[in-house]
């Protein structure tokens, strides 16, 4: 009993120790990244002795000191205890989501089969949903809270946004769970581990690659960023639902952003990238379709699967950081007539499609 | 498989407070957030009760979309323009209140549990249940209340495009 709670326990801090670091590192790929992208320099002024580390101690030691050391600023027109509470409830879904999410099979130790995900519950994705649909909160209440109508038309755009790429999102996924047939993100991931004819990993997108489209896509929305950062456009709105907050509490809005990307990255690669899996490699070694059979000890089948679930949500959330810099940001008209006249039917059609498939093909 | 007592009491006491927070607040943004709190609340004994299909609905759909448009709706209308308290409606709706309280009351205490409640197999509560029932056993009444919610949204759509 106390082992088990251990064991738990154990996972749960693995899993937010990670998001959050990723989320820590990727705060730095942003600002390294966006510097080299747009042939600039980037942060390079704070160093320890003369130790610069690529911009490291700027973004990783100098930036959350100074966000912390700051006055928390309050509007006094505002309302105090929503304006405290709306930072937590923008980065307690980011957070709480990944407890679905398996980085890798099951671990057999003596007699007890640990499962490599902290929690399994059969309505996996749909917790997904409920936990993302909370997250519109954090910006509403933010907005609302701090009584300025900056941030306010920040509020309304961000909920109005949320609201119809959630729609778009959950029926993409449609598609995938009629392929694997499970709501259990787990069973989703040890499905994509079979063949298709013989050589093709079944991952998702291999079979729903315009559910793949839709849902990156609606991704991108749901956190918020370049081409659909309307909802704080820097040039409309100054800094849109999060202009009333300074230090810790901008801290919280700031890697909540992250956190959403390492999730949403999670999520890709769970659903349409294999999560763990790793071509050809079954829970005894690796077998090969040409032939090959190579055999290698569990723990060692273990460690390749979470490091191909980490490359995998990696390689992800810097797809997610590149496009911010690569595109520019649409007009709120054409965010709303791509999510509801553009990617709704398309995700319906794919539903149909799929539909008619199955059935062709039993 | 009845659920545990204690986690019962915290989440009714909390339910309460909150429920009662949905209508004593002055502020309309606050009995919104409350509502959401009572909704959360809901959502968890279902979970108790070992329903998570519908308690992950209930925050999704409740918690997560309707709430959502209320407070949307509450920001861009400001409320506090509509002000306007102890009209003589205020008199009816209090014993109208107090009237159907009394008859829950009457109903909740006049109402024996089941001697012997059938114990929830694996599956209770499961997608493939709930769907199961859904399309089979139910499924015209199913039908019926996505065509009314059709309705109702072509309804909105028409008024809203009405040329004045």
């Amino acid at each position: 009993m106390i082992v088990d709670i251990g064991i738990i326990a154990l996972k749960a801090f693995l899993v937010l120790f990670m998001v959050l670091n990723l989320a820590g590192i990727l705060g730095w790929v942003e600002r390294k990244g966006s510097a080299l992208i747009q042939d600039r320099i980037g942060a390079n002024r704070a160093s320890i002795f003369g130790f610069a580390g690529m911009g490291l101690v700027n973004t990783l030691i100098a930036d959350p000191l100074k966000f912390l050391t700051k006055e928390d600023f309050i509007p006094p027109a505002g309302d105090k205890f929503l304006h405290t509470l709306a930072p937590c409830m923008a980065f307690f879904p980011a957070l709480v989501t990944f407890a679905v999410i398996p980085f890798g099979d099951v671990l057999v130790i003596g007699d007890r089969v640990i499962n490599l995900q902290v929690a399994n519950i059969n309505v996996g994705i749909l917790y997904i949903f409920a936990m993302a649909s909370l997250g519109v909160y954090g910006i509403v209440i933010g907005a609302w809270a701090s009584n300025n109508k900056f941030s306010l038309l920040g509020g309304v755009r961000g909920s109005a946004q949320m609201i119809s790429y959630e729609v778009a999102m959950g029926l993409s996924v449609i598609g995938i769970l009629m392929v694997y047939g499970t709501l259990e993100l787990q069973e989703i991931a040890r499905a994509q581990g079979e063949l298709l004819w013989g050589w093709l990993p079944r991952w998702g997108v291999f079979l729903q690659p315009l559910a793949f489209l839709l849902f990156f896509v609606a991704a991108v929305a749901e956190t918020k960023r370049i081409p659909f950062d309307l909802p704080e456009g820097e040039s409309e709105l100054v800094a849109g639902y999060h202009v009333e907050y300074s230090g810790g509490k901008f801290l919280m809005f700031f890697a909540g952003e992250f956190a959403e990307i390492v999730t949403a990255a999670g999520l890709i690669t769970t659903l349409f990238f294999g999560g763990w899996q790793v071509p050809y490699l079954m829970r005894d070694g690796f077998h090969f379709p040409w032939g090959g059979v190579r055999l290698m000890h569990q723990w060692a089948v273990a460690l390749l699967q979470v490091v191909a679930f980490t490359v995998k949500v990696v390689f992800f959330c810097w797809l997610q950081i590149s496009l911010r810099w690569t595109v520019p940001r649409f007009r709120y008209d054409q965010v709303m007539r791509l999510g509801w006249k553009m990617m709704l039917p398309l995700a319906l059609l794919n539903v149909a499609i799929t539909a008619i498939v199955i059935i062709a093909v039993q | 498989m009845a659920p545990p007592l204690i986690p019962f009491f915290v989440l009714a006491f909390l339910l309460v407070i909150t429920s009662l927070m949905v209508v004593f607040q002055r502020n309309v943004v606050h009995s919104a957030l409350s509502l959401v709190a009572a909704l959360f609340l809901i959502a968890l004994f279902f979970i108790m009760l070992h329903a998570p299909m519908v308690g992950v609905l209930q925050i999704l759909i409740y918690a997560g979309a309707i709430m959502v448009l209320f407070l949307f709706v509450i920001m861009l209308l400001n409320p506090a323009a509509l002000e306007q308290r102890r009209g003589v409606w205020w008199w009816f709706g209090t014993v109208a209140a107090l009237i159907l309280g009394g008859l829950l009351v009457a109903v909740m205490t006049g109402t024996e549990p089941p001697p012997d409640p059938a114990a929830a197999t694996a599956l209770f509560g499961s997608p493939e249940m709930l769907a199961k029932s859904l399309f089979t056993d139910f499924v015209l009444p199913f039908e019926i209340a996505s065509i009314l919610l059709l309705v109702a949204i072509v309804g909105a759509v028409v008024l809203a495009k009405r040329e004045p």
